[in-house]
C-alpha cells in the first residue's frame, strides 16, 4: 500500500517541478550596478590570524579617530568608558577621559533631563536622542550603531576599510541612472554603490599625539582596528584559550586512542 | 531485553548493592551503555555519531541553561542582552559561542549518523521503530533550533521568524488568523520571542526524552552492524564497555576538537553577519538565508515557482518541504530489499551516493540567491530528492541481485583479517 501510493505522490511533485522548469526563464534579470561593484581591499591587522593580539598604539588611535570624526553621527552603545583599559590606559585616565564627555542624566532636584560629566562606568554617548532625530538630521539616512560594525557586514573590517577609503568619482562608462541622487555619494564598495555617507576622511583630519602621519588610508586602517575591538573586546583572549583547549583535546584524543589499540588488541574487528 | 550471553550487573561495592536491591538504576545503566550490553564486534567509526549527537544535546542543555541565566527574552532588550553575555559575563563569549557551534555540530553529527543508517539500512526491521523514533527526534531538532535562532533578535532572527511562520499561511483559508495565532501578533515581536523562548527551553528536554526511547527500542534487537547479518552467536559481539565506550572516546576527541576551532578559531563562520544588526521590520534584509542546516529544505520549498493544478506554488513549496521529511517514516516500507547493508547492494550503493551528492547540491542551492542557474539546480535536485525515495528505491529494491554475503558477523570479520594477512605476507 505504502509503495503505490508513495509512487503516484512522488509523480505528482516531480511534475509540479517539471512544470516549473518549464515555466521558469533560464536567464536572470541584469543587474548593471553588479558590474560597477567591487569585491573589498584586504586589511592586515595584528587582531587576525591563529596568535592575534591587539596592536595597543593603533587602538588609541583609532578610538581618537572615532571620537573626533565618526561620533559625531555615529553611536557605540555597546562600548563602556571602563572598556578602554584594554588600551593600557590606567583608572585615572579613563576617569579623566569619560569626564570629557557629557552624558544624559535627570536633574536631582527638579527631575527634568539634563546632562552630567561621564563616569568610567557610563557607555559612549550617542549623537543623536533617538533614531527620529538620526533620520532627521542625515536626509532621512539612520547613521548605524558602529559597536558590532565589522562583524555586521558582509567582508568584516576589509569591507569598513575598503568603505572608508573607497570614495571617488563615478567610472566614466556608468549609466546614468546609477549615479548617485542628490544627498548620496559614489562608493564601489557599497552594495549598491551610493550611500548617504559622505566621505568623512580627510588627509590630516586628526593630529595623532604619537605622531604618525593622519593619511585617509592610516586613519581608516585605525579606526578599522578600533572597531573590530569593539566588535569583539575578548577576541584574542578567544584565540588563547582555543589553542591551550586545543592542545588539551589533543591529548585527549591521543590517550583515548591508545587505551582504544590496548582494549581492542586481541580482538579481531 | 538482551542476549543471553550478556554480563550481568554484580554491584562491587556494598553502597552500589544496597542501591541496586532497593532502585536498579546502576544495573539499568549497566544495561544500557555498560558492560551489560553487547554489541556487534564489528563497528566501524560511522557508528559513533549516535553517541556524538548524545554528547552534541547535552552540551547544547548545559550551555543553554548557563545562557538562560543571563538572557533576557524580551524584544526590547534580547539584542542587548546577548552582547552582554558576550561582553560583561565571566566567560560569556565562551558559552554563547559554544552553544551557536554547538547547534551546528549537532546537526553534523546527526546529518552523518542518518546517512548511516540509510548506507546500512539500519531503518530495516527490525529496527523500524528505531528509525521512526530518530525522525521524531529530527523534527524537534530542527524546531528548537529554529526558535534559538530567533532569540539574538538580530535581523536574520526576525526575518527567519517572518519567513518559517509564514509557511502557515500558506494553507487555504485557516493560513492567516493561524499564523497570528501562533505568532500572538501580525508579525513577529515580543510575545513570539517570549514563546519561542518557553518553547525552545522546554524541546531539548522533550528531545531527551525520545533519545532514551531511540535507545530503549535500538535495545530490543541490539545494534545494527556495517554487513547487516544480525548476530548469531556470542562470539559477533564484545560489551559495550570497555570495547565501544573506548571507541566512541576517540570519536569524541575529534568531535571535540572540531568544535574547539569552530568555537574558538572562526565562530561566526556558520553565522550570518545580518544576525549582528538588531532585528528592525521596517528593513528588510537584501537576501534572507535560513542556517546551513535548513538549506535543502529551503531549496526544496523554493524549487516549486508554478501553481501546478488548483495548487498554489508557496502552497506546493510548503507541502513539499513537510514531505521531504515526513516521507522518512516510511523509508522502512518504501525500501523492500531483505538486504540491509548498501556493501552487497550494488544499485542501492550507487543511488546513496547520487542522493548524497544531491542533497549536498540542493544545500548548496539553498544557500545560494534566488537566481539561475541556481533555481533549475534547485528543481532538478528536488526531483531527484523525490524519485530517489519514492520510486527509484522500491524499483530497485525488487530487481537488485545483492551479492553474496557471509555467513555471520564473526566469518565476516574473520574473512577481512584473512585478507589483510595475506596482502601483508
Amino acid at each position: 500500500m505504502v509503495r503505490p501510493l508513495g509512487f503516484l505522490v512522488g509523480l505528482g511533485f516531480i511534475a509540479a517541478l517539471v512544470m516549473a522548469i518549464l515555466t521558469t526563464p533560464l536567464g536572470n534579470e541584469p543587474n548593471a550596478s553588479k558590474a560597477f561593484h567591487k569585491e573589498p581591499r584586504k586589511l592586515a591587522l595584528a587582531s587576525d590570524g591563529i596568535a592575534p593580539h591587539w596592536d595597543i598604539a593603533q587602538l588609541q588611535r583609532g578610538m581618537q579617530v572615532y571620537k573626533e570624526v565618526c561620533s559625531a553621527c555615529h553611536s557605540l552603545k555597546l562600548v563602556a568608558f571602563r572598556d578602554i583599559q584594554a588600551f593600557g590606559y590606567t583608572e585615572g585616565q579613563v576617569k579623566s577621559f569619560a569626564k570629557g564627555f557629557q552624558v544624559p542624566s535627570i536633574n536631582p532636584d527638579t527631575g527634568e533631563p539634563a546632562t552630567r560629566d561621564g563616569l568610567s562606568s557610563d557607555y559612549f554617548p550617542s549623537p543623536y536622542a533617538n533614531d527620529v532625530a538620526a533620520a532627521a538630521a542625515n536626509g532621512n539616512a539612520i547613521p548605524p550603531d558602529l559597536s558590532l560594525i565589522t562583524k555586521a557586514r558582509e567582508g568584516g573590517k576589509n569591507y569598513i576599510y575598503s568603505l572608508l577609503t573607497g570614495y571617488q568619482n563615478p567610472p566614466a562608462n556608468m549609466p546614468k541612472e546609477l549615479h548617485p541622487g542628490p544627498g548620496l555619494h559614489f562608493n564601489p564598495y557599497f552594495p549598491n554603490l551610493n550611500l548617504a555617507m559622505a566621505q568623512p576622511l580627510q588627509n590630516d583630519q586628526v593630529t595623532y599625539a604619537d605622531g604618525t602621519k593622519a593619511t585617509v588610508d592610516q586613519m581608516a586602517s585605525d579606526v578599522t582596528a578600533f572597531l573590530v575591538w569593539t566588535a569583539e573586546p575578548k577576541l584574542v583572549k578567544r584565540v588563547q584559550v582555543g589553542w591551550a583547549v586545543l592542545l588539551y583535546l589533543l591529548g585527549f584524543t591521543a590517550l583515548t586512542f591508545l587505551s582504544y589499540r590496548t582494549i581492542w588488541a586481541n580482538k579481531e574487528h | 531485553m538482551s542476549f543471553p550471553w550478556a554480563n550481568q550487573y554484580q554491584p562491587k561495592h556494598p553502597v552500589m548493592k544496597w542501591v541496586d536491591d532497593r532502585l536498579p538504576l546502576p544495573r539499568f545503566v549497566y544495561n544500557a551503555v555498560g558492560a551489560g550490553y553487547p554489541v556487534p564486534r564489528n563497528l566501524n567509526y560511522f557508528w559513533n555519531f549516535g553517541v556524538l549527537a548524545g554528547a552534541a544535546l547535552a552540551i547544547q542543555i548545559v550551555t543553554g541553561i548557563v545562557l538562560a541565566m543571563h538572557y533576557a527574552a524580551n524584544a526590547g532588550v534580547a539584542f542587548n542582552s546577548v552582547e552582554h553575555i558576550m561582553r560583561d559575563v565571566n566567560a560569556g563569549w565562551f558559552i554563547r559561542y559554544a552553544h551557536m557551534n554547538g547547534a551546528s555540530m549537532f546537526f553534523i553529527v546527526v546529518y552523518l549518523h542518518i546517512f548511516r543508517g540509510l548506507y546500512y539500512g539500519s531503518y530495516k526491521a527490525p529496527r523500524e521503530m528505531v528509525w521512526l523514533l530518530g525522525v521524531v527526534i529530527f523534527l524537534l531538532m530542527m524546531a528548537t533550533a529554529f526558535m534559538g535562532y530567533v532569540l539574538p533578535w538580530g535581523q536574520m532572527s526576525f526575518w527567519g521568524a517572518q519567513v518559517i511562520t509564514g509557511f502557515f499561511s500558506a494553507i487555504p483559508g485557516v493560513g492567516e488568523p493561524m499564523r497570528q495565532w501562533l505568532l500572538g501578533g501580525f508579525a513577529p515581536d515580543n510575545a513570539a520571542l517570549n514563546r519561542f523562548f518557553s518553547l525552545h527551553y522546554l524541546l531539548p528536554f522533550v528531545i531527551l526524552g525520545v533519545v532514551i526511547l531511540h535507545i530503549w527500542a535500538l535495545h530490543i534487537p541490539g545494534s545494527s552492524n556495517p554487513t547487516g547479518i544480525e548476530v548469531k552467536d556470542e562470539q559477533d559481539t564484545v560489551p559495550f564497555h570497555p570495547y565501544y565506550t573506548a571507541k566512541d572516546g576517540v570519536g569524541l576527541g575529534v568531535f571535540l576538537m572540531i568544535f574547539a576551532v569552530l568555537t574558538f578559531f572562526t565562530p561566526n563562520l556558520l553565522g550570518h553577519a545580518d544576525n549582528y544588526i538588531q532585528a528592525n521590520p521596517l528593513s528588510t534584509p537584501a537576501h534572507i538565508v535560513p542556517e546551513w542546516y535548513f538549506w535543502p529544505f529551503y531549496a526544496i520549498l523554493r524549487a516549486f515557482t508554478f501553481n501546478f493544478l488548483w495548487i498554489d506554488a508557496k502552497l506546493w513549496g510548503v507541502i513539499a518541504m513537510f514531505a521531504a521529511i515526513a516521507l522518512l517514516f516510511f523509508l522502512p516500507w518504501l525500501d523492500g530489499s531483505p538486504v540491509k547493508s548498501s556493501t552487497y547492494r550494488p544499485l542501492n550503493k550507487i543511488f546513496f551516493w547520487i542522493l548524497l551528492f544531491d542533497i549536498g547540491l540542493l544545500g548548496v542551492c539553498g544557500m545560494m540567491p534566488a537566481e539561475q542557474p541556481w533555481v533549475i539546480f534547485s528543481q532538478i535536485g528536488a526531483i531527484y530528492y523525490f524519485a530517489h525515495f519514492l520510486i527509484i528505491l522500491p524499483i530497485i529494491s525488487r530487481i537488485e541481485r545483492p551479492l553474496p554475503m557471509p555467513g555471520s558477523i564473526t566469518e565476516a570479520v574473520l574473512a577481512k583479517h584473512a585478507d589483510k594477512s595475506s596482502a601483508t605476507a
